[in-house]
Parts: C-alpha cells; structure tokens; sequence
C-alpha cells in the first residue's frame, strides 16, 4: 500500500509539473496585456507585504525586487530612449548604458518609498479592451488606499515585441513618467550635453542613497 | 501674537522681494510657460511660506492627531466638496456621474452623520474629481500659460480663472457664524496639506528641478483629469527613436526623423 501512495504521488506530482511548465510556456507566449500587469502588480504586492526589509525601505532589498519581479517585464532601453528623446541618437553605447543606470536609480529610490508602504491596499482594473492588432496599449488601474483617501490612478502603457509584451511607460495620478522627465532631461541635455545630465543623476542618487542611509 | 505678527511681516516682506525679483531670470522657452521667470520666484516663495508656516503644523497635525479623526475630517470635507463635484459634472454633461454623486452627498449627509464616515465609498459609488476649470476644459477652454499663484500654487490661466467660482460656491464659505467658518477652513486646509506631506516627499526625490518637475506633472495630470483618466483624450506621443538592439515591426519608426524639433532649435 505505502509503496503504491508514493508511486502515485510521484506521478501526479511529476504530471502536475509539467502541466505547470506548459502553462507557464504558453503564458510566456501569448499573454495578455492586462494579465500581465496584474500578475506582476500582485507578485510585487504579495513579496513587499512579505518582506520585512523591503518594509523598513532597505533599499538593497527593494532593488533585489524591482531588478527580479520587475524589469524582466520591461523595455527599459525604450523609456531611456523616448526620455532623453532626440539627443538619444547622438549618444554613444558607453552614454546611453550609463543613462539607463543612473535614470532606473533614480526611479528605484522614488518609488522605494511607496513599496516600503505598501500594507493593504487593493487594486483595482478597470476591463481592459485593445484591438487585437494593436501593438501600444495602456492598461488602466487604481489603488485603492484606505482612511477616506481618493485612489490613485496607476497606468501602465505596453509595446507588443518579439518576445512578449513590455512595459515602457507608467502613469501616476495622470502624469505619464516620460513626459515628465522629459523637459528636465532637454533643459539638462541643452544646457551641458549628455555627459552633464549623467553627471546630475548620479550626484541626485549619491544625494538619495546617502539621506535614505539613517532609516531605520 | 507678537510671532504671528512677525510672521506675517516676513511673509509680506517675501512676496514683495518675490515680485521685484520675478522679472530677471528666465531660462527656458517653453511655450506653455512664458511666465516662467515670474512662475519660478512665485514657486520659490511658496515654499518658503509652505516650509515656515503650514508645513510644520501639518506635520504636527498628521502626527498628533488620531487617524480616525482624520479620515473624518477628511470625509466631513470631502462631502462638503461632492456637493459642487456633483453641480460640474452636471455641467459636464456627465449624468451618471452626477447622479452618483447627489446620491454620495444624501448617503454620507444622512447615515453618514454629516459626512464624517464616507458610508458612499465603502457602499461602492467612488468620489470624483471635479472643478470648475475641468469642466471649462470640457467645454473647450485651452489651459493657457501656466500660472503659479501666491499661496494657492500651480495653476493656468484657465484654472485661475475658474478658481473664484469654486471658492465662492463652496458650501463651507456660507457657514455662519465666520468664526466658525474660518476655523474649519484652517482645519481644512491643514488637513489638505497633511495629505500632501507622502507625495511631497516623493517629489523631493524623484525631481532634478523641482520647479520644472511640478509644472509638467500638474499640466499633465489637469488633461487627465479633464479626460477622466484616458476615458477620452490622446495618449502622448513621443517621438519613435529606433534603438540599434531590439529590432522593432513599428510602421511609423521614421517618424520621428522627419518631425522638425522645436526645442534643440531654438537659439
């Protein structure tokens, strides 16, 4: 009897594998949009609410989560890339993987606050619908906070690519990132070049690291 | 009294300087913002009003206060705010939303007990966002130049505008005796300035010209809210910049070459 319990149990478990491989596989492929979204906003919602680090606004941890649930999702050369705007063609291989560093850092050290806060809040989608043709579609979601707070209004915009869908731009309260960064990036860009807008975002995440030190 | 009234002195002496200084620098074109020398000194000075005397009282507020306390306070306001909410999308056109809004007021008015519990909310009929100035933008009103008022912060000419409509028809501003009415009011906008302590924090950090930072945000996030949150209106369009690793099937990927620029341009 024992022996034929454990003969079962292996093979269910080794069926069930590959039935989750080939879900797996075939979500890789083909999912949607606004699956996508949603799996990863629940992904990073469940490992922040478990992580007591990531709570305290250990920024090591936070990183470790972004650079893990995050980035394999989005196209980070092509925010970069749409931010500094035409400047981008003129910017050697050398410059643009630097921009690309200092600008996620940046971008890592403002939302780390958020993360860190993150305790019981809900999203919430609004029903997503796109061509079946389209290749740039935004996802619309809120989150909807607690003690009489209006929702925050969180949109992500996605680009169709060879291999799957990537996120390259977000919308907080109605503000797109890109846009937003977008003059400051120019005024930099016109005033000192590429080089003195990399040297800006380092010394303003030099600033970030060093203030978020003390944190308990 | 007497450090209130040196206060205030330093507040007048502040906004003074702020005005005679506003002419000189003006650093960029940017044709939503021709003000911008004057907008900067304005924006500066706020801060420095914000940092001396609300900001520290918001701090205490938020950290004193229990927090049920200020989500009543909150709600008490914010069903005082529906009221006018429920009147511009009205004006709108939006029905539906006006409907729910009327029904948010009766709810959390009555059960609600005046507002201080948003039983609306937790029932399932969402609070908006409306004012005068989104509902001249739905109508077609164009923003105008970004304008930085004394006190009250980034707006447009469109928006100022419509400001005195919205602070005259605000039903606090009727409450008698004015006491009473200016003590809320002091309430409120602490509470209002409490709100914002997380957000400001996180500008502080994710900005590079704060100045700059603010302005693109709040243009941005006013077309938004005049669109509903993309339920109409255009997404932004960024010039396509084809980059050399991931090849991409856009049809439009000359685009942006042939788009003239106006910013690198300009002398």
């Amino acid at each position: 009897m024992k022996t034929l319990k454990k003969i079962l149990i292996t093979v269910f478990s080794v069926a069930s594998l590959f039935a989750a491989g080939h879900v797996a596989a075939q979500a890789g492929a083909t999912e949607a949009p606004d699956v996508l979204v949603k799996r990863i906003s629940s992904d990073v919602l469940a490992s922040a609410k478990a992580d007591k680090r990531v709570q305290n606004g250990d920024i090591k941890q936070i990183r470790a989560l972004v650079e893990s649930r995050i980035m394999p999702y989005v196209d980070f050369n092509r925010t970069t890339a749409l931010t500094v705007g035409p400047h981008w063609r003129k910017a050697t291989p050398q410059q643009k993987e630097q921009l690309m560093r200092e600008y996620r850092e940046l971008l890592i050290h403002t939302y780390s606050g958020a993360i860190a806060q993150i305790k019981d809040q809900q999203l919430q989608f609004r029903p997503f619908r796109a061509d079946t043709s389209a290749t740039d579609v935004v996802v619309f979601s809120k989150v909807i906070q607690t003690g009489g707070r209006e929702p925050i209004e969180l949109n992500y915009r996605l680009q169709k690519q060879a291999s799957g869908w990537k996120i390259y731009d977000i919308n907080v309260l109605g503000a797109w990132l890109i846009q937003t960064y977008k003059g400051t990036f120019n005024t930099e860009i016109n005033k000192s070049g590429i080089d003195g807008l990399i040297k800006v975002l380092k010394s303003k995440n030099q600033t970030l690291s060093r203030s978020k030190a003390p944190r308990k | 009294m007497n450090s209130g009234d040196s206060t205030l002195g330093k507040i007048a002496a502040l906004f003074l300087m702020t005005l005679l200084f506003s002419g000189c620098a003006s650093t960029n074109n940017n044709p939503e913002d021709p003000y911008e020398g004057y907008n900067r000194a304005m924006f500066t000075f706020n801060e420095k009003v914000d940092k001396v005397v609300l900001k520290p009282v918001a701090k205490t507020y938020k950290k004193v206060t229990p927090s049920v306390v200020q989500t009543g306070v909150g709600n008490f306001f914010g069903n005082i705010s529906d009221v006018w909410i429920c009147a511009n999308n009205l004006m709108q056109g939006k029905g539906e939303d006006a409907a729910n809004d009327f029904s948010r007021v009766m709810i959390n008015t009555t059960i609600g007990v005046l507002g201080i519990f948003d039983v609306a909310s937790e029932a399932g009929i969402p609070k908006h966002n409306e004012d005068f100035g989104q509902t001249l933008g739905k109508w077609g009103v164009g923003p105008g130049p970004y304008i930085v008022l004394p006190f009250f912060g980034p707006s447009t000419a469109r928006d100022t505008v419509a400001l005195p409509l919205d602070l005259y028809t605000d039903p606090w501003g009727h409450v008698y005796p004015v006491r009473y009415r200016n003590a809320g009011t002091a309430v409120r906008i602490v509470h209002k300035r409490a709100t914002l302590l997380d957000a400001e924090k996180l500008v502080k950090g994710a900005a590079l010209d704060r100045y700059q930072f603010m302005r693109d945000a709040y243009l941005q996030r006013r077309q938004s809210l005049i669109n509903d949150n993309g339920k109409t209106g255009d997404l932004p369009q960024y010039e396509e910049e084809p980059s050399n690793e991931a090849p991409k099937e856009t049809p439009a990927s000359s685009a942006g070459q042939s788009t003239p620029n106006e910013k690198t341009g300009n002398p």
